[in-house]
């Protein structure tokens, strides 16, 4: 897994947005071999979404060949409803891109068979390949997408009943009434979101600290469902100082530290974007003590 | 969600983008106007249920989109009055034609032609050529239904109008019928406003009845006093006709028809959606204003500029500008006719009742009015462009459909620059050619 540690949320958010732009344009999408894509909602994403949209005015990154495939949506609630996930997405996204309707998808949280929904679902996703990078949030429970504490690590697309700790937290979307919040919604499955080729998960704020903490440096529990994603191969976490308050002062030194190798001793002449390392540069003597705080 | 079990339709979609749009009453940059078969759409729905992308991309290149002017008193233009009722029906239409087309050139989009007080021969003639009428690029500028301002008007403040023609209305709503034939029952299909004096013999109590005919009830040219006024209003007037104009002059012990701006213990609106929005000036901030709307002639020489911005600041969701413009519209200066008189037009334009000092009307357009009215009373663009879009829609009670950029609304739009000068017209979602130079 990495762990880039930035300063704040525009840190971070412009971090993930040169991070999606730099991986859709190395891998050259076509009509044949598009760059599937994972994404979130809530308000983490919110600025690498506004950086997106630039990129994509600016010309500099196009959406014609990418597929999407959100995470989730509330059971019940219009589309067109202001706080579905429909509108979170057109309005902060889509509306924006040259993306093709065709090519989005999103949980209908109105469909007359929901476990039919989330089936055909999980069908689609398989049919164009699978998901090539997995954006994601977690929440101050631990939890990525709406795998609340208690569910399975294998589990895949599915209704879920929210946490109340969820509802409390998105209550602030919905006048702060918690009886307007849905109780219930469809959710890709923990196992889903490990699928992916790549997962990327933004942390930032304080509050998110202690859930930081407990899926890095504690074990893969159900708990807090964020922690698979020690068991996957291209892990990466982009956070902010605020969220790291609560980890260990040596896994801090440790991220921050390993940042400062690969721009020295490597160069990013020798480092793929996904961290692969071709060789090393003729070394030069480091007269710097190893516990030196780093930048 | 199932959508409707019509196929989707596949007329086309366009959408605005790089524009500064007129959103919510603020001016709105990262947003985009869609529209399709005329009114302006909500894309989200089609995007996720019909995966439709827009057909058709315009380039605003950063130039203000608002919704389309609408002028509620406007008596003919291009050498045509609307009043004229010599010449056969056809031409009368095409004159009607004319005018509706001359007018998309200025940025007006719907318009309500205004007949001044006639013999009821006249309007059995004209009225109902001046029903509803939708508009488009070609055919011109939607009618909204006549404006009949008078007879049942004071000899006092006639201004223009011919005093022989004036009536009372002693025998009620009969006397209204007859005045101006079958149309008048036709409710606001045919007459979306009526002009009228309170304080004229059985007037006031015929209000209520033509309020519930749909038609917007306006009091001018009149010179009742504040209570009489108030009265009027209480019983279901809704608009103050051309104000400060064929009205008494504000005295401070008794306001006049001026004065009802200042009203503060007006019975609430019945329709609210047909009475201004509630702003920090109206008696209870907030629900909607019980004071009626007024119109304004802004051409600098019916009403004194600071008189413009006095009443403005004294109650500004309420003011509509209107052009009252005349035959003489659109041509250069000279003699013409309104409503049968003889009238010279000066250099500033404005219209003088030949060998007296009697106004008749302007010749001003709606779209230098919105640049007038912002130098007069220094408010913002917004406020400006609302107060020939939004109010007038309010007026007739249609701002659902007229006089906003909102989905469901219909797409008359205007491409302004930063000058409020007029670049783009578009009439129904389709685009009027401009021959005219750009002011």
């Amino acid at each position: 897994m990495r762990l880039i540690i930035r300063e704040d949320y525009d840190e971070v958010s412009n971090y993930v947005a040169n991070y999606i732009k730099e991986r859709v344009n190395q891998f050259a999408p076509t009509a044949e071999r598009p760059f599937v894509l994972g994404l979130p909602t809530g308000s983490s994403p919110i600025g690498t979404y506004n950086k997106l949209v630039d990129f994509c005015k600016s010309g500099e990154l196009s959406f014609e060949h990418v597929i999407t495939f959100n995470m989730d949506e509330y059971v019940g609630l219009p589309k067109n409803h202001p706080q579905s996930y429909h509108t979170f997405m057109w309005s902060n996204l889509f509306a924006h891109l040259n993306i093709k309707p065709e090519n989005v998808h999103i949980l209908d949280g109105n469909a007359p068979d929901l476990d039919e929904e989330c089936k055909e679902f999980e069908a689609k996703i398989a049919r164009v390949g699978g998901i090539e990078l997995f954006l994601g949030g977690i929440g101050p429970d631990g939890h990525i997408a709406f795998n609340e504490p208690g569910s399975s690590l294998t589990s895949r697309t599915r209704v879920k009943t929210l946490a109340y700790e969820t509802i409390i937290a998105n209550a602030r979307f919905f006048d702060g009434d918690i009886g307007k919040v849905p109780k219930l919604a469809l959710t890709v499955g923990v196992a889903t979101v490990m699928d992916a080729r790549e997962v990327v998960v933004t942390i930032t704020g304080a509050h998110k600290a202690i859930a930081l903490a407990k899926c890095i440096e504690e074990g893969v529990n159900h708990m807090w469902t964020v922690s698979a994603i020690q068991m996957h191969p291209k892990g990466l976490i982009v956070c902010d100082e605020d969220s790291t308050l609560e980890l260990h002062v040596k896994t801090v030194k440790y991220f921050k530290s390993i940042e400062h190798v690969h721009q020295a001793l490597i160069g990013t002449e020798n480092l793929s974007l996904q961290g692969g390392v071709k060789q090393i540069r003729p070394t030069v003597f480091n007269q710097r003590p190893m516990n030196h705080p780093y930048e | 969600m199932l959508s409707t079990n019509k196929p989707a339709p596949k007329s086309k979609i366009t959408k605005i983008v790089n524009a500064r749009l007129l959103l919510d009453h603020k001016i709105v940059k990262d947003s985009y106007l869609w529209f399709q078969d005329g009114k302006i759409i909500h894309p989200q729905n089609l995007f996720f249920d019909q995966h439709r992308d827009a057909d058709e991309i315009i380039d605003a290149q950063g130039m203000m989109v608002v919704p389309g002017y609408m002028d509620i008193q406007i008596n003919g233009g291009y050498g045509i009055d609307f009043a004229d009722h010599e010449g056969s029906l056809d031409k009368i239409q095409k004159d009607v034609d004319t005018v509706a087309k001359g007018l998309l050139q200025y940025g007006c989009t719907a318009f309500c032609p205004t007949v001044v007080s006639s013999a009821p021969e006249v309007y059995n003639k004209v009225l109902p050529l001046l029903n509803k009428r939708k508009g488009d690029a070609k055919g011109g500028s939607e009618i909204l239904g006549a404006h009949i301002e008078g007879p049942f008007i004071s000899h006092e403040k006639k201004g223009a109008h011919n005093q022989e023609i004036f009536r009372t209305g002693k025998r009620g709503i009969d006397e209204f019928d007859e005045a101006y034939g079958p149309e008048l029952k036709k409710g606001s299909e045919a007459v979306s406003i009526i002009t009228l004096a309170p304080e004229i013999e059985g007037v006031t109590e015929v209000i209520p009845e033509l309020a519930n005919r749909g038609i917007c009830v306006s009091i001018g040219h009149s010179a009742a006093t504040i209570d009489v006024a108030e009265n009027a209003v209480a019983k279901g007037a809704t608009l103050i006709t051309h104000l400060f104009n064929a009205m008494l002059p504000f005295h401070h012990r008794d306001p006049g028809m001026i004065g009802v701006l200042g009203a503060v213990d007006l019975p609430a609106p019945v329709d609210p959606a047909r009475h201004p929005s509630a702003s920090n000036t109206s008696p209870d901030r907030t629900k909607p204003d019980p004071r009626p709307f007024y119109g304004l002639i802004v051409d600098g020489v019916h009403v004194h500029p600071n008189s413009v911005r006095i009443a403005y600041y004294a109650h500004p969701k309420g003011c509509v500008l209107v052009t009252d413009a005349l035959s003489a519209l659109g041509l250069p200066k000279g003699l013409y006719t309104l409503g049968g008189r003889e009238l010279e037009i000066d250099d500033n334009g404005a219209a003088y009742i030949k060998g007296t000092n009697t106004l008749a009307g302007s010749t001003i357009s709606i779209d230098q009015s919105v640049r007038n009215f912002r130098q007069f009373t220094k408010c913002t663009v917004v406020e400006a462009i609302e107060a020939a879009t939004l109010h007038p829609a309010q007026v007739l009670g249609i701002s659902d459909r007229k006089g906003t950029l909102n989905p469901g609304g219909d797409a008359d739009l205007l491409f302004l620059n930063d000058d409020l000068e007029i670049q783009r017209v578009f009439v129904y979602g389709e685009e009027v050619e401009l021959t005219k130079n750009k002011k």
